[in-house]
């Protein structure tokens, strides 16, 4: 170590970078930053950019931000895009829908979630590991496959209804297939190892001893639930619940597959007004509406999370 | 509050005709084949500060858990003032228990903590609140009330866990490893705040404690265990003066252990033959020894007089070369080599201002009377 330390050429190169702010702290710093420089705010300019301009039958489909006019350059922007999302109920409706389907999903994977987190996290060792791969193991095969793989399960001629129907359950098939139930299904199966590994990684160092002394004070089990675990495990909650909800409020494959033409979901109507209306500008004002509408919840949640944190 | 009753001064366990307030009948738990408690039968009084002593995995936190109802034993029973608690759950158990981390909620403050079980037991808010007021007086932390338990140090950490263990007034408190956490300084002062905390609300006490000092100072009476086993019950003076085997001598404060045979006796003294004493030891005569059989000699090194010049009408005399010093300020301790080989430990206590000290290298002479000595045959 020494060695490396005493050789004068890093040394020089180290004191020569460091006269420009380049330290090897800021080094690392940089390379997140850089990345997110490159491969999310770029895009998101870009993405800014197309949705304050207008259509036109052109290539690429919209008129140009910076215009050379007989002054010189101008600037041409609209907010008629924005506009237009606020005039026309379909966006307002594709949403709030889609707000809705993500919120319930959300709701039906944490409920579903919590318990199987908890029972892995209780798990002795090898048992554990064991389950946690099997929670990751549908990942080692295409999500396009897995979510194919639901229109067999439910269609009216599918496993589900041959099922029931066997059993004597139900008389005539049930219509799961392009409803919003479907979708549900969809969302929730996809997405619940997002809500079971933050809970599971919270839950696992919850320290029994906590319970027991709760126990011992005279709470009973479902009273200990509800005042020490759910509390304790609050990080791991609103964690998992934003990796659902985040990634369904824009979920475009399992609504286009699962769902019928009334599921409307903002991912699908992104869809058609980029390929098949070609309307690259509303498409994107739909996109920045749409983080917008992300982004300031998550920022408020943080905050109050903060605070909490602190009194 | 119940009238203080301090079983330091009764000693209940002297009187056949008293009723133990806690009875522990062969109780035995197994984790598979491994019996971490085996066997063990043990009467507990009231007002009691009850020490079980042992190194870890003796099985003294075992024990301790399933008083609380943390865990259920194989076989035996429980009674706790009368009652026997295998079917009661911990959460209905007159007992409270303090962690040996704590174990306070992270999320809820000083207040909070220590309200906790009483608005579990349905106790008003407002006198709740009161109550803890109170207690926190007592554990003097009234200005910490609202702080979270991160924002605290371990010692008022320990007395919130106190506290909060105090607060329903348990007919019995389960201390495991109650001091184990802090530094040697607010270790002591605590253990007198705990007896004295013990004495004002008379609430019998259990402690589960690996350290002896800590057992000595704190304890009515110890229960020495190994091994899943509790091998001797006693008051400190008694476990330390009356050790019943090698292995509670050693245990309870340093000793010198001589190996040797019991000779015939002559009148009113014990002589055992030790070769690696070189003499043969005079001690006090016990009952129930036959001659030639195999016994080990105890000897605390404080009852070791040293001496530059050989004592007259001392029972025990050895000579000997220091091989070491240690100066602590009260007290030396010197480690002196006899002929035999043979290391012995022995405390001096530096009474003189000007005393010439002894060194290294001299040749000195070691002395103790014949009650110094105690036979153990275990």
């Amino acid at each position: 170590m020494s060695a490396f330390q005493a050789s004068s050429p890093w040394r020089k190169t180290a004191a020569f970078l460091a006269r420009f702010g380049l330290t090897g702290r800021a080094l690392i710093i940089a390379v997140p930053m850089i990345w997110l420089l490159v491969f999310f705010l770029v895009p998101f300019l870009v993405v800014m950019k197309i949705s304050v301009a207008e259509p036109m039958i052109a290539r690429p489909p919209y008129s140009p931000l910076f215009v050379q006019g007989p002054d010189g350059w101008s600037i041409k922007a609209t907010i008629g895009n924005y506009a237009y999302l606020w005039e026309d109920s379909l966006y307002i409706n594709a949403y709030w829908s889609s707000i809705k389907i993500a919120f319930f999903s959300t709701v039906l994977a944490l409920l579903i979630g919590y318990p199987m987190s908890y029972y892995i996290a209780r798990s002795p060792e090898p048992k554990r590991s064991l389950l946690l791969l099997l929670i990751v193991l549908p990942f080692w095969t295409s999500f396009l496959l897995r979510v194919y793989a639901w229109i067999g399960i439910l269609k009216t001629k599918g496993v589900l209804n041959a099922m029931l129907m066997k059993i004597g359950l139900i008389n005539e098939p049930l219509i799961i297939m392009q409803t919003d139930v479907a979708v549900y299904i969809g969302i929730v199966y996809t997405y619940l190892p997002f809500m079971i590994l933050p809970l599971y990684a919270n839950l696992v160092k919850l320290d029994d001893s906590l319970l027991e002394a709760s126990a011992d004070l005279g709470a009973g089990p479902i009273s200990t639930f509800f005042r020490i675990t759910i509390p304790l495990s609050m990080p791991g909650i609103v964690a998992g619940s934003m990796l659902v909800f985040i990634p369904a409020i824009g979920e475009f494959v399992i609504p286009a597959l699962l769902g019928g033409p009334d599921t409307l979901m903002i991912g699908k109507v992104l869809w058609t007004e980029f390929f098949s209306n070609r309307d690259w500008p509303v498409a994107s004002a739909v996109a920045i509406a749409m983080l917008i509408l992300l982004v300031i919840p998550i920022m408020l949640l943080r905050l109050a999370q903060s605070k909490g944190a602190d009194t | 509050m119940a009238e203080p009753s301090l079983a330091a001064d009764a000693k209940p366990w002297n009187n056949s005709a008293a009723t133990p307030f806690i009875r522990i009948k062969n109780i035995t738990k197994k984790f598979g084949e491994f019996a971490a408690v085996d066997d063990i039968t043990l009467d507990i009084y009231k007002g009691e500060l009850f020490c079980l002593l042992g190194g870890s995995g003796c099985g003294k936190s075992t024990l301790l858990r399933m008083l609380a109802g943390f865990e259920a034993p194989t076989s035996g029973s429980i009674e706790i003032d009368g009652q026997d608690v295998a079917k009661i759950a911990a959460f209905d158990r007159p007992t409270n228990m303090m962690f040996q981390s704590y174990a306070l909620f992270p999320h809820m403050s000083v207040e909070k903590n220590i309200a906790y079980g009483l608005l579990r037991e349905g106790v008003p808010k407002g006198e709740a609140m009161d109550r803890v007021a109170d207690m926190l007086r007592l554990v003097k932390l009234q200005d910490f009330a609202k702080r979270k338990p991160h924002q605290l140090s371990g010692g008022q950490q320990q007395r919130v866990a106190l506290a909060r263990s105090l607060i329903k007034q348990p007919k019995l408190l389960l201390l495991d490893e109650p001091l184990g956490a802090l530094d040697k300084k607010l270790r002591e002062e605590t253990q007198f705040e705990l007896i004295q905390i013990q004495e004002t609300l008379g609430v019998t006490f259990i402690v589960v404690t690996h350290d002896q000092e800590e057992a000595m100072t704190l304890s009515t009476r110890i229960g020495v265990m190994k091994d899943g086993k509790i091998v001797q019950v006693g008051e400190p003076p008694q476990i330390y003066e009356d050790p019943n085997s090698k292995y509670v001598a050693d245990f309870i404060g340093s000793v010198n252990m001589f190996e040797g045979t019991v000779d015939v006796a002559v009148p009113d003294t014990l002589r055992i033959k030790s070769p690696e004493a070189g003499i043969d030891l005079l001690v006090e005569p016990i009952a129930g020894l036959k001659a030639n059989q195999d016994v080990s000699v105890a000897i605390r090194p404080e009852r070791i007089a040293v001496t530059r010049h050989k004592p007259e009408g001392v029972a025990n005399i050895v000579e000997g070369e220091v091989e070491e010093v240690a100066y602590l300020g009260n007290i030396s301790i010197l480690r002196v080599k006899l002929a035999s080989g043979k290391i012995l430990k022995v405390t001096k206590s530096n009474l003189l201002h000007d005393e010439e000290p002894i060194k290294w290298d001299e040749k000195v002479f070691l002395s103790w009377s014949n009650a110094a000595g105690i036979v153990l045959t275990t």
